[in-house]
C-alpha cells in the first residue's frame, strides 16, 4: 500500500482567455521510504502538482477530477480545517522552489519554526517547540546556536537547510522539494542532495523531488516521473527511465543533458518549444516537436501504458494494442 | 608562435564597499571586495574558452573589464598585442566593434519596446558603419540569417515577447555578429532557457566559431556543458584562478583540491553512478574579507599546514599548458 496515492489528478486554472490545463490527468504512488522525482520543463505543471497535493493552488487554481488518497483520506475532498488538522505539515510538508527567499526577514528564524509548530500541534508548549527546533536543525546539520539569527545572516545553503528543518516541524510522512537545489553552487547543491538521501533513510521519509534537472532526480530517486504538457510522458523505476527510455522526449532530455564524464559530443536538443497548455493540441502534446511523430498522434493522445514491470510510457510508438 | 587573439594579464577589479559616514571617519582601512584579483589568460582565435566557477567567483566581473564594461583596477587587456587598458572611449569604439557581449538573461536583455530587426541594427547605427538604409538592412538579415532566425523578413517587425526563450538568446546572439566579431563574452547564455533549448543555443555557438571564426569567451557554473564546448577551461575561486588548461585536462586528472571537489559535486544524470561522500564543508566565503594565504584553504580537504594559511600559491606550470596555483604542487618545482 503505497503512501500517496494520486489518480488522474486534474488541476485547471481560469484565466480570461478560458482554462489552462496544468495538470491534465495524472497518475502516480510514492512509497514509504521512497523517492519519486518529477522532472520537465517549467510549464509541464510540476509545481502545480505539489500545490494541489497540499491544496494551496493559487485563487484561480482548482482541481476539477481524480482522487489524492493519503492514509484514509482523499485530500481532493477534505475541507480546510481537515486539511489544517491532518493533511499539511503533518502528513505532507513543501519546501517551495527558490526557500533561499521564503522566510520571512523579520521574525528570527526559532520563531518562524515555533510558529509552524504550535500551528499544527496547539497543544504544543513554546518551550517544547523551540527544543524540538534545536533538534531538527541538529538533523539537517545546522549548529543549533543559530535558530537566534535571522534569515539574512545565514548563507544560501544553510538557509535551504533551515526550510527543510522547519518543514519537516511536525514529522511529515511526505516531503515534496521543488527545486530544491536550483539556486545553489555546486558543492552545496551536493551537500543538500546528500542530506536529503540521508533523511529519506533516517525518518523513512517518502519525498517527491521536483527539478527540470534530470541528473538531480537520478542521485537522489527510486522513481521517476517524466512530464511534459501538464500530462506523465513516461515514469517508473529510475534505471528504466534512465537505461531504456522510450518516450521520445526523455530521450531528448537525457540527450540535451550531458555527463560531465562523458566523452565531448555535440548536444542534442529538442526542436521547438513547450506547448502552450491553453489551447493544447488535441492528440499527443509533443507531437509537433517528436522526430517519430505519426499520423494517429495528431489526433489521438497516448495513454499511459505498462510495457514492463514498473515502467509505463504514454507515447504511440509503443502502444502494441 | 600561435596567434592569441585576446590576452588578460594580472587583471583585478577591486569594488570600494561602501562605509558609514563616520566609519570613514575613523579612518578605518578602506574595505573592497576584491572580485578579480589577478588573473592572467588568453584566448586564441576561434576557441571557445570557458571561465568556470561559483556565484562570487568572479566570473562575470572577468567579462564586463575585457569588454571595459567597467573598469579595471589593475592589469592590461591585450586584443591582438595592442594594449586596449586605458584607451580613451573615442579609441575604443573600433574594439567595440570587434569584442560583443550576449547576456544571461534574454528576457531582461532585449528592449521590449523594440523591434527585432531594430535591436539588432542598433550597433549598426551606434557605430555608423552602414552608408545607408539598405545596407543596415541586409546586414541584419544576414544576421538573422546566421542565427537560424529565418526567414528573417518575418522576424524583423516583432517583438522581443513574441518569440520563444531560445530564439530571444539567438536575436541576442544576432545582435552581437551583426558588427562582425571575432570575440564574444557570452555570460551564463543559456542559465535560464529551458533544458531542451538549450542546446540550439550552445550548438549554434560552436557552428559560429567555424562558420564566421568568432572566438567565445564561455562563462558558466555548469561543468557539464562547459566540457562539452570549451577547448580550454579555467576554473575560479574567489577572484582568483585555482587551475586552467585544456578540458579534458582538467575533467579527467583534475589537480587542484577544488577542482577535484567540483569535478565530485556535479551531478551525473546516470542513476548508477556512484554517489561520493561530499568532503568540502561550508559555502564560498565572503570576497570582502577573503581567506590569508589560499583562499581555498578554510574549506581544503588537502590542507597541508601553515604554508597554505600564510602563503598564496602562485600558478604554476605542471605541463602541456595546465597551470595549477596550489602548494601541493608548487613545492616540486
Amino acid at each position: 500500500m503505497p503512501t500517496l496515492k494520486v489518480e488522474d489528478l486534474k488541476t485547471y486554472y481560469k484565466i480570461q482567455r478560458g482554462f489552462v490545463k496544468a495538470v491534465d490527468g495524472v497518475s502516480f504512488d510514492v512509497e514509504k521510504g521512497q523517492a519519486l522525482g518529477l522532472v520537465g520543463e517549467s510549464g509541464c505543471g510540476k509545481t502545480t502538482i505539489a500545490t494541489s497535493l497540499l491544496r494551496v493552488l493559487p485563487s484561480n487554481g482548482m482541481i476539477v477530477g481524480g482522487r489524492i488518497l493519503f492514509k484514509d483520506f482523499d485530500i481532493v475532498r477534505l475541507t480546510e480545517a481537515e486539511l489544517k488538522e491532518d493533511i499539511r505539515w503533518k502528513g505532507i510538508s513543501l519546501v517551495f522552489q527558490g526557500a533561499m527567499n521564503a522566510m520571512n526577514p523579520v521574525l528570527k528564524v526559532s520563531d518562524q519554526i515555533i510558529e509552524a509548530i504550535q500551528l499544527h500541534e496547539p497543544n504544543v508548549e513554546k518551550q517544547e517547540a523551540l527544543e524540538r527546533a534545536g533538534k531538527l536543525f541538529h538533523l539537517v546539520g545546522v549548529d543549533p546556536s543559530r535558530l537566534d539569527h535571522y534569515a539574512h545572516e545565514f548563507s544560501g545553503g544553510m538557509r535551504q537547510r533551515a526550510m527543510i528543518a522547519m518543514a519537516l516541524a511536525c514529522n511529515p510522512d511526505i516531503l515534496i522539494a521543488d527545486e530544491p537545489s536550483t539556486a545553489l553552487d555546486v558543492i552545496v547543491q551536493a551537500q543538500v542532495l546528500q542530506l536529503l538521501r540521508q533523511l529519506k533513510e533516517r525518518l523513512s521519509l517518502s519525498l517527491i523531488i521536483i527539478s527540470h534537472d534530470l541528473s538531480i532526480i537520478a542521485e537522489t530517486c527510486e522513481k521517476a516521473a517524466v512530464m511534459y504538457g501538464g500530462k506523465i510522458a513516461e515514469r517508473g523505476n529510475i534505471y528504466a527511465v534512465f537505461k531504456n527510455p522510450l518516450h521520445p522526449y526523455t530521450q531528448g532530455l537525457l540527450g540535451a543533458f550531458p555527463g560531465i564524464k562523458a566523452p565531448k559530443s555535440r548536444l542534442i536538443s529538442i526542436p521547438g518549444s513547450p506547448p502552450d497548455l491553453l489551447k493544447a493540441p488535441v492528440g499527443c502534446k509533443f507531437t509537433e516537436r517528436c522526430k517519430f511523430a505519426m499520423p494517429i498522434c495528431q489526433n489521438v493522445d497516448p495513454e499511459l501504458i505498462e510495457v514492463e514491470k514498473d515502467h509505463y510510457v504514454a507515447c504511440h510508438l509503443h502502444n502494441k494494442t | 608562435m600561435e596567434e592569441t587573439l585576446l590576452r588578460v594579464n594580472e587583471l583585478k577589479k577591486w569594488f570600494p564597499v561602501r562605509t558609514g559616514f563616520f566609519k570613514s571617519l575613523a579612518g578605518r582601512e578602506k574595505l573592497f571586495v576584491k572580485a578579480v584579483d589577478g588573473i592572467s589568460f588568453d584566448i586564441k582565435p576561434q576557441e571557445i574558452y570557458g571561465l568556470a566557477g561559483e556565484s562570487g567567483s568572479g566570473k562575470t566581473t572577468t567579462g564586463r573589464l575585457i569588454l571595459r564594461l567597467i573598469e579595471p583596477t589593475a592589469g592590461k587587456i591585450y586584443y591582438k598585442d595592442k594594449d586596449i587598458t586605458k584607451l580613451k572611449p573615442k579609441e575604443f569604439t573600433p574594439y567595440r566593434r570587434k569584442m560583443q557581449i550576449i547576456f544571461q538573461d534574454p528576457y531582461e536583455s532585449l528592449n521590449p519596446r523594440m523591434t527585432i530587426g531594430s535591436i539588432v541594427s542598433e550597433p549598426l547605427h551606434v557605430q555608423k558603419i552602414c552608408k545607408n538604409e539598405r545596407e543596415v538592412q541586409e546586414r541584419v538579415a544576414a544576421a538573422l540569417d546566421e542565427v537560424q532566425l529565418t526567414p528573417p523578413d518575418e522576424f524583423v517587425p516583432r517583438y522581443p515577447h513574441e518569440v520563444s526563450g531560445g530564439q530571444r538568446q539567438r536575436i541576442a546572439v544576432a545582435r552581437a555578429l551583426v558588427l562582425k566579431p571575432d570575440f564574444i563574452v557570452a555570460d551564463e547564455p543559456v542559465s535560464m532557457l529551458d533544458v531542451s533549448i538549450r542546446a540550439e543555443v550552445l550548438n549554434l555557438m560552436v557552428d559560429l566559431t567555424e562558420k564566421l571564426k568568432v572566438a567565445f569567451l564561455y562563462v558558466t557554473h555548469d561543468l557539464a556543458l562547459a566540457r562539452h564546448l570549451c577547448n580550454r577551461l579555467a576554473i575560479m575561486y574567489l577572484g582568483k584562478m585555482m587551475e586552467k588548461g585544456y578540458t579534458e585536462d582538467i575533467i579527467y586528472e583534475p589537480l587542484h583540491p577544488y577542482t577535484k571537489a567540483l569535478m565530485a559535486a556535479v551531478p551525473v544524470p546516470d542513476p548508477e553512478s556512484k554517489r561520493a561522500e561530499v568532503v568540502i564543508k561550508g559555502e564560498i566565503p565572503s570576497p570582502i574579507n577573503p581567506p590569508s594565504g589560499c583562499r581555498f584553504h578554510t574549506r581544503c580537504p588537502q590542507y597541508i599546514g601553515d604554508i597554505c594559511r600564510l602563503k598564496e600559491p602562485k600558478l604554476v606550470h605542471v605541463g602541456k599548458d595546465k597551470y595549477v596555483a596550489c602548494h601541493l604542487y608548487s613545492e616540486k618545482t
